[in-house]
């Protein structure tokens, strides 16, 4: 591992961490747009970032230290996973610490440390959405776990960078129908696991339809700030592992120059945005399901994961 | 050189198994005082579960080999033997970590006045210790059940301790019945392994050649027998009773250290005794650990007993250790022996970070429990504020067994996960579907057992005090602080050094299996299969999130403010909130409930909006046991009474009896 590559790592670290709200306000944008109001610039998310930072945290009087450490402990989970997902290049030094299923394992304790915290100042609202993110969390995991095994199935691997130097090298294997329905059970998980429409709204105002954002309710100032930047991450890294496993064109091989580089960082941005504009254009066709309807949706991925994995063994073996 | 390094390491085992059981008499001689048996006998037990971790690990060391030796103890023509392999060297490295922390809080923990006297007690805590210790060093049947039998009984009796209340003589009865049904069992599986020799040392039993039939009846009865002291659904009856009614330290070691002798036990059968059989021995035990998984981690998340909570978690617990077992016996069957290896070796490691996790997280509830006094998650809540060491270390065990990285529960679910990923090249047509898909269970069981312990944490570590007597609670000695801590450190460790862990088990895997999984050439990384396949480090992640943590927090510092300005609760502007609004437990289980609504025997007794002083009342039970032990024991009982009609009770029907008897065996031998 050469010089380059720590300074990539770093560098692409806090690329995400910077194209994170940017990415989040694109987002925001094509929804205003296409529900016909006037949008926020694209920039609204730094400027909630900067107000956030510079107020005070009015904090619970028994809030806990937990309380208190939980956003710089989830900001950091997801400043890692975005360390070791190759968004813009495999050549990764510490792509190596976790492949994909240990990636979820640290997004589980993202969420975990989130709803520990949500508990702790001890309000109604608090412990809601500490059971209601619990209870999304174990039912994405079964068809988060059974889509990465027909992307292994498929690319013989669980660490992402080999994923992606195994489809830019045999780009045919994109042409598996396997692939087709991890990637629909995919993304119905990225909007469950992001609390977007339809499992839960990040706009609501209804504290009783709340899932992520009732946990969010006690914070304030800099805290505030670190968990919103933390969730605006989590979107971004989804994002990242779902280019990786089913659309890693652009993404840099090892040992490619400057210039490769800055077209990868151009296919991320140029990906970003169409993806952004997809996900805003789901969120808007659909309507919020009841809660309890939510394992249905997921039940459905999980399912659709599991065709995957079938037509896998029976057609592509 | 080597030679007499290994013939030591027995000898000392043996003498400082022996010290257990002479520290257990000494307590006797004073068994009223608590100075003497608890701060003074149980520090040096911890001492001696240390020496015994020490000489397990011997047995790990790359060029040892098994020793044997025969004790002149027994009835005349069966002496006890002993033997000293990498298997049992392992099983005697846990119990003497984790026994080492228990008994150290032990040592803080118990009062006078609870119960059986402290120098009774005392007795039965280190038989209990020590009996463990010789089931997992025995080499020959009569001895194995002795020591069993040890076992069980010992631990009967500590279960018993508060014997004046019914319910927990109840919890004893059952615990005492299934553990004999379970340890019929297994005197079944010996009388058919010896196989017409009857030779009952467990070398004769290596040589012996069973008929197909015979093997897999001995593999059954084997499951039945070890699948009840470990708790496997359905004959997991007695665990969700047992544990909770055993003072703190038992419930510790009856979770940490019982259960895994049991799974001992089956990997001594199944891997050693036995060679390879049919397939759907793994099939079958595969699916039993599967069940028995999701089974446990459901209950658990909708108990109201923070005992009996962890109890179920060990359930579950158990289930995927089975379930790891299972897949290594299918692989075997297949002649996959490096994914055999594979798998055996995240069952290894999840036994041992079991041991570590749930002896941490029972000793914590017995802090609590002597803190407040309740052991009830309805009436416990903000506990983080006044026992702040217990919490923070519960906190610890929590998420390791959640299965969180960068903490050891998760290595040994990734390295189950792992081996699930290569299932697919299972040869043959039906169980390459079928066998993938356990993965998905084993992905929802942790993700369940994050759920609970959700709970488990929050209800009692968070928010705010659900009683007013909760503001006096004290927080732990430092004996018991000692002993969490050691066990904590032990959860760390092996999260950050997940690659010492698979060596450690790859002796074993390497005995039982004949392969072992190489941690990788980097001394940085763990990637048990093809370098470019998977990988995990655990120290990375470590230094990554402590490094991303300090950084975010001296920049927020350097470029804004660090001001904090305290005030109530906010909740959204409601001003009347009362701790009692927070969910409860059976609150917080409510999804639960709902989704898997089936599972459950629920009685529910729903207030009407007008009652002027509502209650709610949900009451969970099993359906086993309306559905499977209650009519069993009726038919007992019927049968039983059936019976007596021979008893009249009068002296002539005896004679009777006797006089017909031998007629009949004149007219068989004429």
């Amino acid at each position: 591992m050469s010089a380059t590559a720590y300074a990539w790592q770093v560098g692409e670290c806090l690329l995400a961490i910077a194209l994170a709200p940017l990415f989040a306000g694109w987002v925001g944008q094509c929804r205003a747009w296409l529900q016909n109001r006037s949008a926020p610039p694209l920039w609204q998310p730094y400027r909630v970032l900067r107000k956030l930072f510079h107020k005070d945290v009015a904090l619970a009087t028994h809030a806990s230290w937990l309380f208190r450490s939980a956003p710089y402990v989830v900001f950091a989970t997801m400043v890692v996973a975005a360390a070791i997902i190759p968004s813009v290049t495999t050549d990764l030094p510490l792509a190596r610490v976790a492949d994909a299923i240990a990636l979820v394992g640290v997004f589980a304790t993202g969420r975990v440390f989130m709803s520990l915290a949500a508990m702790d100042v001890g309000t109604a609202f608090g412990s809601m959405g500490a059971r209601r993110e619990m209870m999304i969390g174990f039912l994405t995991e079964p068809a988060l776990l059974m889509v990465l095994f027909s992307a292994f199935m498929a690319f013989g691997s669980t660490a992402l960078p080999r994923v992606v130097e195994v489809v830019l090298r045999q780009p045919h294997i994109m042409l598996h129908p396997s692939l087709f329905f991890a990637a629909v059970a995919f993304v119905m998980v990225l909007l469950a696991e992001n609390a977007r429409l339809p499992v839960d709204n990040p706009t609501t105002h209804l504290e009783l339809t709340m899932i992520h954002e009732s946990m969010t309710l006690e914070y304030s100032g800099r805290h505030l700030a670190l968990i919103e930047w933390a969730a605006w991450l989590k979107l971004f890294n989804y994002a990242c592992i779902g280019f990786t496993l089913f659309m890693p064109w652009g993404i840099a091989l090892h040992g490619a120059g400057p210039g490769l580089l800055a077209l990868a960082i151009g296919a991320l941005i140029a990906k970003l945005v169409v993806a952004g504009a997809a996900l805003a254009l789901l969120e808007s066709i659909t309507a919020k399901l009841r809660l309890f309807r939510a394992p249905e949706f997921l039940t459905m991925a999980f399912l659709l994961a599991v065709l995957g994995l079938l037509v896998h063994l029976l057609l592509e073996v | 050189m080597n030679g007499i390094a290994s013939t030591t390491a027995l000898t000392a085992l043996l003498g400082l198994i022996a010290a257990w059981l002479v520290l257990g008499a000494l307590g006797l001689a004073r068994p009223n005082s608590i100075r003497w048996v608890a701060r003074t006998l149980f520090p040096v037990g911890a001492l001696i579960a240390l020496g015994v971790a020490g000489a397990g690990a011997v047995a790990l060391t790359a060029h040892f080999s098994a020793q044997t030796a025969v004790l002149p103890l027994g009835l005349p023509s069966l002496h006890f033997h002993v033997r000293l392999d990498a298997l049992s060297g392992f099983f005697l490295l846990l119990l003497g970590i984790a026994g080492a922390g228990i008994s150290v809080f032990a040592a803080g923990y118990f009062r006078a006045g609870e119960g059986t006297a402290p120098g009774m007690m005392g007795l039965q805590y280190h038989l209990f210790l020590a009996s463990m210790a010789l089931v997992i060093l025995a080499d020959d049947a009569y001895m194995f059940m002795v020591a069993w039998e040890t076992m069980a009984l010992s631990s009967y009796f500590l279960v018993v301790t508060q014997h004046r209340l019914p319910e927990i003589r109840r919890a004893g009865f059952l615990y005492l019945l299934m553990a004999h049904v379970g340890a019929l069992g297994i005197l079944l599986c010996f009388g058919v392994l010896q196989g017409g020799s009857w030779l009952m040392t467990f070398d004769a039993m290596r040589g012996a050649t069973l008929a197909p039939a015979w093997a897999s009846a001995a593999f059954v009865l084997a499951l039945l027998g070890f699948g009840a002291k470990a708790g496997l659904v359905p004959l997991h009856v007695w665990l969700p009773e047992a544990h909770p009614a055993a003072p703190s330290p038992v419930s510790a070691m009856m979770s940490g250290l019982m259960l895994k002798v049991a799974v001992y036990g089956m990997l001594r059968v199944s891997w050693d005794l036995l060679h390879a059989g049919p397939w759907w021995w793994g099939l079958l035990t595969l699916g039993v650990g599967l069940g028995t998984a999701m089974y446990g981690a459901i209950f658990a998340a909708v108990q109201t007993d923070m005992k009996r909570l962890l109890a179920y978690s060990s359930i579950e617990n158990i289930g995927l250790i089975f379930a790891g077992i299972g897949l290594a016996l299918l692989c075997r069957s297949f002649d996959m022996r490096l994914l055999a290896a594979l798998a055996l070796a995240a069952a290894l490691i999840h036994s041992f970070n079991h041991a570590l996790f749930k002896s941490l997280l029972f000793l914590a509830t017995g802090s609590v429990m002597h803190a407040t006094g309740e052991r009830s998650l309805g009436k416990l809540g903000g506990l983080i504020r006044y026992m702040p060491w217990v919490a923070g270390l519960a906190l610890i065990g929590s998420l390791a067994i959640a299965g969180l990285p960068p903490l050891n529960g998760f290595v040994s679910e990734w390295l189950l996960l792992q081996a699930f990923l290569q299932t697919p090249q299972i040869p043959h047509a039906f169980l390459n579907m079928i066998v993938p898909l356990g993965a998905a269970i084993v992905s929802l069981t942790a993700a369940l057992a994050g759920y609970v312990m959700v709970k488990f944490y929050g209800v009692v570590f968070l928010g705010q005090p659900r009683e007013r007597a909760l503001e006096q609670a004290h927080p732990a000695g430092w004996l018991e602080r000692t002993g969490l801590s050691w066990l904590a450190l032990g959860c760390v460790l092996v999260g950050v050094f997940p690659q010492v862990a698979l060596d450690v088990v790859g002796r074993i895997t390497g005995q039982l299996v004949g392969a072992t999984v190489q941690r990788g050439p980097s001394p940085w990384w763990m990637t048990p299969l093809a370098s470019n396949q998977a990988s995990y480090s655990g120290l990375w992640l470590w230094a990554g999130l402590v490094l991303v943590v300090a950084a975010t927090f001296v920049l927020v510092r350097r470029f804004y403010h660090g001001r904090v300005r305290r005030t109530p609760a906010w909740d959204c502007g409601y001003r009347w909130q009362t701790p009692r609004m927070q969910d409860s437990a059976e609150g917080f289980g409510q999804p639960i409930r709902h989704l898997f609504g089936p599972v459950f025997r629920m009685q529910r007794e729903l207030p009407l909006p007008s009652d002027p002083q509502p209650q709610y009342r949900v009451q969970i039970e099993e359906h086993f046991w309306h559905a499977l032990y209650l009519p069993l024991s009726r038919f007992v009982l019927r049968t039983a009474e059936r019976v007596t009609i021979l008893q009249g009770g009068r002296l002539a029907t005896y004679l009777l009896y006797s006089f017909l008897t031998l007629i009949l065996l004149l007219v068989w031998v004429l």
